[in-house]
């Protein structure tokens, strides 16, 4: 069938902010979908209120809405816009949710909008729990069994029925209180006795266990004209019992048999069919009973998904491209296979090596949780690895995740009871535990008992570990075998006594040198004409390299918290803009839910490690020009100082500038050299040391380890018994690495500036002022552009100093420089000559695309040739706030600090700063209210900004309760506020009345020592929980206030970058 | 039993001089024949059962094989066919809860040589540019010059009858169903009342009697030889063509009987089954390249415009120009374009280039033998 003329405006909706479970992965399918509608002539509308996404780029999109993702706002730009279309199933849950609401509302019909893709019965159909059951039922298909009770009779009756064991779910309680997992009757009547007391409504779910089975997933299309392909199979690593984002994934299936596989097929078929997804992809889990293949469905995406981000790349099948195209009319068999050229995209892709994926945790940044994973997702990022083998592709991915793991490295354990816990137990170290199961003499049968992960991926992770101690007895001589089995250099090097440059020059001896070997969705059946290459130690390399001038770029890896998506726009907008030079570019990058791992982004994609070995191989194949480590973060950055020694050219800023950003003595001699200031400082390499430099420089000082990112184990310190505690734990952790000491400075504005260089001429992209004084991550800081407190010669001041330095240190290509302002004092915390996180969100404020004036600059134009010569400063207001993943961290708290936790961001435009950051907030998910009673118990450092706060809010109308000092103070200044108890005085308290709905908005400030921050967790947490909106900062609730005044005055309207950034270009 | 725990050498050489050392696995000794890569990422127990890859070295392009062992069910005929197997990674011991038995184990008991540790997607690529040809893998002779030699002396397929190496000495009768995970069928099997379907075993897959099982008929499975008279005598309701190995040109034969069957009953031909019944409407057969074997290959049939992903396995092809008046084109390769399905203006008779029996790969075409029924019923009727 052919495309349908009867469209003419179609609305994507994206999926927001990044939070865990919905990550970078939906710009990807965001952009392939722009991409594909535009391409052919629709004019395409997005709505996506982060910032950071490439897709909000306003190329993209022929209108751009950085609007909070609400049905009110949908609404508005649908009446604006009036799209004939939306296509509600590239935006993540987040999109389909809101797709619906607008639907049930009414607002499709009202405004004749056509839901394609997926039509709002099959979506509901697929989210449905009981209807998906139905549904199930209706074609014959298995699900785990289950069934209600509502007395111990009733649930003993469902035992009957139903194997153990079996889990037990309470309806309606918080975050699943008094349920659990029954192996035996016994344990079974007791977590039913104690579920039906918990369940406000005595009823409880009870289900078979599938927890141990197999797990597997397909990625199913369909289109209009009802054909149906399978783009990829994934098997599970660990078995069910494991939230699917958190397990470790391998595509395609290793241990089905054709007929197994087959029916599987069949069933993913047939779901796809009666769920009546009309075109496009989902993603369907199903289970398999290791014993007996006993075939379960677990449950179906009908939308595009972090699997089909994976499926993607693992085959070179863009999903998220085609669904588009299907859901305006074409069918599979119309569309042309991209990486062949030759055959259509009607065909299932058979691939010739195997991926690994691994998922990246963060759980370092959340003492308070343990690292055990179960149905909750808690990763915040992925690493994909391609190899010929399973062996050679799980070591990939295992380097690939940066967590300093070269390969199967023994970690620490108790006993062997620990050890068999940690096997048995699923949890983030799981694989490498596995590897000193093996190591301490556990065999293949009790490891596989113990972890119920399949003995094929066992077996082969066994060989690597018995590989181990080959290579430990024969060194060198085993090289070319730990290659073929991804062995990297370094543990190589570990495992026999030598260095990772020795392990390389063996190498070299023996010609061992990776090949490359193309992803071409067909197994080498046809030519592909995509150049989409992946490592491997086989012995054919296909890469066929072009004398072509060229710039390899260096991406981020895996998404971590500190090093998002904000880092992949660089690169892609480096390959964008360097292409359009004539350049012809490569990507290196690991990351399957990026944009850069887009075949069609680069023109030569390397998906690979980003280490040393990895790159430099690439570097030697390619011989290029030059090599971008600007953008991409850390990650690139800290290879740039190895691959400068190893004779690569690196373009843009020097690698000994970037060195005498980074290295903290050489960084003091700029900083003296240009009479700039920054916060007295010290480095203690003992305890004494440490409270020296403390006594020096005063209290309160910021205390964090060298050599950390992420602000991680990062501390202010009130008190010299603190700091003694702080030092002693951190020397005790690791006794080699010194203690950087800054001088805290208190109740400073914190102040974040991108600026470009090209050598010669520097302009300030943008000055942000954080909203949170400094102390809190600038991460996790809300902040507004142009500044709202700073004043014109301070601000002058920040631009001399930041041109002083890109000067200096001689910058070609972006820099970031973050100041605090301490009484019109500008001091300098760090400088990082880099793309910064915050690169995205200023481009978009001010209409240019800065990362790709940088990538231009660093291959060899001037600004001027560029035509940017002069900072933009907007005359609307721009505010970026964060988004935390608090609510997946059950007993962690919730006060911001100097630690980033923060995993996305929204961006809020309006006229002024209460209109934008009152639009941020609602696109963070707070929902500010109008009203009601506002609790308030701040710091005594706060009494100050509290009365302000409190003073506002009492003028919209709010009352005010607050805790006894808080009230009297309030009180003193003429604001009515009556006292509440805190929790220690006893009921009634301020959490009583928080669980009992009688709060609107909590403002607590607590001085962040143990004591006072245990004291008054239960209120950030309760607050948290309800989703009563909180702030931790006076300043936060300063400018909350602003924004419900700003609420008031009424609508916040909606507008398009686009229309902001024409506004600013016909004012210049 | 990985890559690491080789000790066996093997040597792959192919006609045209190319030589892969890698190791060895499965039964020693040495082999020849045409050496063809399968795309199939699983069901490498069908492939090697399949009679259509008599006197061929098969190489997987999917890299790790053995994974799930080998069982009694997934077996395609009375015995393995492929001489020689080619893989990345030979993997035992398998794990799946259905392996009864390693693959290097049955190939050994099978006499099948296997070479593994070889850059097989080299192979194929190099393959795809000069063609399907004839190779010698050897565990005895590791001399790649006399391995070469020898490749180069090999007859090759063209013009070679293999069916008569395949197909059953003596009629009989088959009445299994499809497999289901849930163990063998009890009934399934058809009543007295089905329609009666004589087979020519050409190298029958044993799917392709199940399907027919499956859908109702009661089949009796005869030699490729029976003349058209002999089938007539057993008053079949239908008459199915199989699948097969080699050139359909070597078997002329098979080409008359089935030129004495057209118009008398109706005929349902795959693959080989097909080539022959191309034949015989006066149609001519041209090789392939390399073949199309796999189970990705995308089919739009002609009259719903609906596309199937089908397995395929075939070496030859029917030259559509050839079909000009005297068949109708009613299946079309989306990939290349080539002929894989006809019927007849008049006669009930079609066929299919590709497997709807599938084993290995998808069942979307099994409703073919639906079809096969209904075209029996409609004739009867």
């Amino acid at each position: 069938m052919p495309k349908r003329t009867d469209l003419q405006t179609i609305l994507l909706i994206g999926s927001g902010p990044i939070v865990i479970g919905q990550a970078c992965e939906f710009d990807y399918s965001g952009v392939q979908a722009c991409k594909a509608l535009r391409e052919e002539g629709y004019r395409v509308v997005l709505v996506n209120s982060n910032p950071a996404t490439i897709m909000t780029d306003p190329e993209f999109a022929d209108r751009t809405y950085i609007e909070p993702m609400t049905a009110e706002v949908l609404e508005q730009i649908i009446a604006i816009e009036r799209p004939q279309a939306i296509l509600p199933t590239i935006g993540g849950q987040t999109g389909l949710n809101l797709a619906i609401e607008i639907a049930e509302a009414g607002v499709l019909e009202k405004y004749g909008v056509e839901l394609i893709g997926a039509k709002l019965p099959a979506i509901k159909k697929a989210e449905d729990r009981n209807l998906f059951k139905a549904a199930m039922e209706k074609i014959g298909l298995d699900l785990p069994r289950s069934g209600y009770a509502r007395t111990l009779a009733e649930a003993e009756a469902v035992r009957r029925e139903i194997p153990l064991p079996l889990i037990i779910r309470p309806s309606r309680t918080l975050g699943g209180t008094g349920g659990g997992v029954a192996t035996t009757p016994e344990e079974f009547a007791a977590i039913v006795e104690g579920g039906l007391a918990a369940s406000p409504t005595h009823e409880l779910l009870i289900e078979e266990s599938i927890a141990g089975w197999k797990e597997f997933e397909l990625e199913v299309m369909r289109d209009g004209n009802d054909n149906v392909v399978i783009v990829c199979s994934i098997e599970n690593f660990d078995p069910m019992g494991v939230h699917t984002g958190d397990s470790i994934t391998v595509a395609p299936a290793q241990t089905l048999t054709d007929k197994e596989y087959q029916l599987m097929r069949n069933a993913a078929i047939r779901i796809i069919r009666e769920i009546g997804v009309d075109t496009g992809g989902s993603n369907i889990q199903f289970g398999v009973h290791p014993d007996t293949g006993r075939l379960v469905i677990i449950e179906m995406n009908p939308r595009v998904s972090r699997s089909s981000a994976l499926a993607s790349k693992a085959t070179g099948f863009p999903i998220a491209k085609i669904a588009a195209k299907l859901a305006v009319g074409y069918t599979l068999d119309e569309i042309r296979n991209d990486i062949t050229r030759e055959t259509p995209a009607c065909f299932e892709p058979t691939i010739d090596y195997v991926v690994t994926k691994i998922p990246r945790f963060t759980f370092e940044k959340f003492p308070a949780t343990r690292d055990v994973l179960g149905a909750q997702m808690k990763s915040v990022g992925e690493a994909m690895a391609i190899g010929r083998t399973f062996k050679e592709s799980l070591q990939k991915a295992m380097r690939s995740l940066e967590t300093g793991s070269y390969g199967f490295e023994p970690t620490d354990f108790e006993d062997e009871a620990e050890l068999r816990r940690r096997l048995r137990e699923p949890n983030a170290q799981r694989l490498w535990a596995v590897g000193d199961a093996f190591r301490s003499g556990l065999s293949l049968e009790e490891v596989a008992r113990e972890s119920r992960i399949d003995p094929w991926f066992l077996k082969n992770v066994q060989e690597i570990v018995a590989y181990e101690d080959e290579l430990r007895r024969g060194g060198v001589e085993r090289l070319a075998a730990a290659k073929a089995m991804g062995f990297s250099d370094v543990r190589i090097a570990t495992l026999t006594g030598t260095s990772e440059d020795d392990v390389r020059g063996a190498r070299g001896a023996r010609e061992l040198h990776a090949v490359y070997k193309k992803v071409d969705t067909c197994g080498a059946e046809f030519a592909a004409l995509t150049p989409y290459f992946y490592s491997s130690f086989d012995a054919e390399d296909e890469s066929d390299t072009t004398k072509r001038k060229k710039i390899v770029i260096l991406g981020g890896g895996p998404n971590r918290i500190g090093q998002g998506i904000e880092f992949d726009d660089g690169g892609v907008h480096a390959a964008f803009a360097l292409k359009d030079d004539g350049f012809e570019t490569n990507m290196v990058n690991c990351n399957p839910d990026t944009v850069s791992t887009d075949y069609d982004t680069s023109d030569r994609l390397y998906f690979e490690p980003l280490t040393l070995e990895d790159v430099l191989a690439i570097v030697q194949r390619e011989k290029p020009d030059g090599v971008i480590v600007q953008f991409g973060g850390q990650t690139p950055l800290k290879l740039a100082v190895p691959l400068h020694a190893a004779g690569v050219p690196i373009i843009g800023t020097s690698p000994d500038s970037i060195d005498r950003a980074e290295d903290r003595e050489r960084f003091d001699e700029v900083l003296s050299k240009l009479d700039l200031l920054r916060p007295d400082n010290g480095i203690a390499r003992t305890q004494a040391e440490a409270i020296a430099i403390a006594n020096r420089i005063g209290y309160p000082v910021l205390v964090r380890p060298s050599y950390v990112l992420g602000g991680r184990a990062m501390e202010i310190i009130y008190e010299p018994h603190d700091l003694e505690r702080y030092v002693r734990r951190a020397f005790a952790a690791s006794p080699d690495r010194p203690l950087l000491i800054d001088r805290f400075l208190e109740d400073a504005i914190e102040v974040d500036v991108d600026a470009v260089s090209d050598g010669t001429d520097v302009v300030i992209g943008g000055i942000m002022e954080h909203i949170e004084r400094a102390g809190v991550h600038s991460g996790d800081s809300a902040c507004a552009l142009p500044p709202t407190s700073i004043n014109a010669e301070v601000q002058a001041e920040i631009r001399r100093q930041t041109i002083a330095m890109a000067r200096e240190l001689r910058v070609v290509g972006l820099m970031n420089v973050q100041y605090a302002v301490q009484k019109d004092t500008v001091y300098i915390l760090e400088v990082n000559p880099r793309a910064s996180r915050t690169v995205p969100f200023v481009s978009k404020a001010i209409g240019v695309p800065l990362a790709k004036i940088a990538a231009r600059v660093m291959a060899g134009k001037t600004l001027a040739e560029l035509g940017f010569t002069r900072e933009v400063v907007p005359t609307h207001v721009s505010v970026k706030e964060a988004v935390f993943p608090f609510l997946k961290f059950p007993g962690v708290d919730t006060v911001l600090g100097p630690e980033m936790k923060s995993t996305g961001e929204v961006m809020g435009i309006g006229p002024s700063f209460g209109v934008a950051f009152a639009k941020a907030e609602v696109a963070a998910g707070t929902v500010l209210p109008r009203g009601g009673t506002a609790f308030i118990s701040v710091r005594d450092e706060d009494r100050a900004g509290s009365i302000v706060a409190a003073r506002r809010l009492h003028g919209l109308g709010f009352r005010i309760i607050a805790t006894a000092g808080t009230a009297a103070a309030l009180t003193r200044e003429g604001i009515p506020a009556e006292a509440v108890n805190k929790v220690s005085e006893g009921s009634p308290h301020v959490v009583d009345a928080l669980d009992a709905g009688t709060i609107a908005l909590v403002i607590n400030t607590p001085r962040p020592d143990a004591q006072e921050l245990r004291d008054s967790f239960s209120i950030r947490r309760t607050a948290l929980e309800r989703k009563i909106p909180y702030f931790t900062t006076i300043a936060g609730a300063v400018a909350a206030a602003e924004a419900i005044a700003a609420m008031a005055a009424g609508p916040l309207g909606v507008k398009a970058v686009q229309a902001y950034h024409a506004e600013l270009a016909g004012r210049a | 039993m990985s890559s690491t725990q080789h000790t066996r050498q093997a040597v792959l050489a192919l006609a045209d001089g190319t030589v892969f050392r890698g190791q060895a696995f499965g039964a020693d000794g040495e082999v020849g024949g045409e050496v063809v890569f399968n795309t199939a990422m699983t069901g490498y127990q069908e492939i090697l059962t399949d009679p259509s890859y008599s006197e061929q070295l098969v190489a997987m392009t999917y890299p790790e094989i053995g994974n799930v062992g080998v069982n009694r069910e997934d077996v395609e005929a009375r015995e393995p066919f492929v001489k020689g197997f080619i893989v990345k990674e030979y993997w035992d011991p398998p794990s799946n809860w259905r392996a009864e038995q390693s693959l290097g184990d049955y190939m050994r008991d099978h006499g099948i040589v296997g070479i593994t540790g070889i850059d097989t997607r080299a192979l194929v690529r190099h393959l795809r540019t000069h063609g399907a040809q004839e190779a010698i893998i050897s565990t005895v002779d590791l001399d790649p010059d006399r391995l070469v030699a020898r490749a180069k002396a090999r007859p090759g397929l063209v013009g070679r009858d293999l069916v008569r190496g395949v197909t059953c000495t003596e009629p009989y009768d088959w009445n299994e169903p499809l497999w289901r995970l849930e163990g063998p069928t009890i009934g399934g099997a058809p009543d007295g009342n089905g329609p009666f379907v004589v087979a020519y075993d050409y190298g029958i897959k044993y799917n392709i009697l199940r399907n027919l099982v499956s859908a109702g008929c009661r089949v009796r499975v005869v030699p490729a030889t029976t003349s058209a008279k002999d089938v007539l005598a057993a008053k079949p309701d239908g008459v199915f063509l199989s699948n097969g190995p080699g050139d359909p040109d070597a078997v002329p034969y098979a080409k008359e009987n089935v030129a004495g069957l057209i118009g008398k009953v109706p005929i349902f031909g795959i693959c080989l089954g097909h080539q022959i019944l191309g034949l015989a409407l006066g149609g001519s057969t041209y090789k392939l390249k390399f073949g199309h074997h796999g189970a990705n290959h995308p089919v739009m049939d002609a009259t719903t415009g609906k596309v199937e992903i089908t397995s395929q396995n075939h070496g030859f092809a029917v030259d559509v120009d050839s079909l000009q008046g005297k068949a109708k084109l009613t299946h079309l390769n989306l990939n290349d374009r080539t002929v894989e399905g006809l019927t007849h203006t008049t006669e009930p008779l079609f066929s299919v280039q590709y497997h709807p029996e599938a084993s290995p790969g998808p069942h979307d075409s099994g409703y073919l033998f639906r079809r096969f029924v209904d075209l029996i019923e409609r004739t009867k009727g």
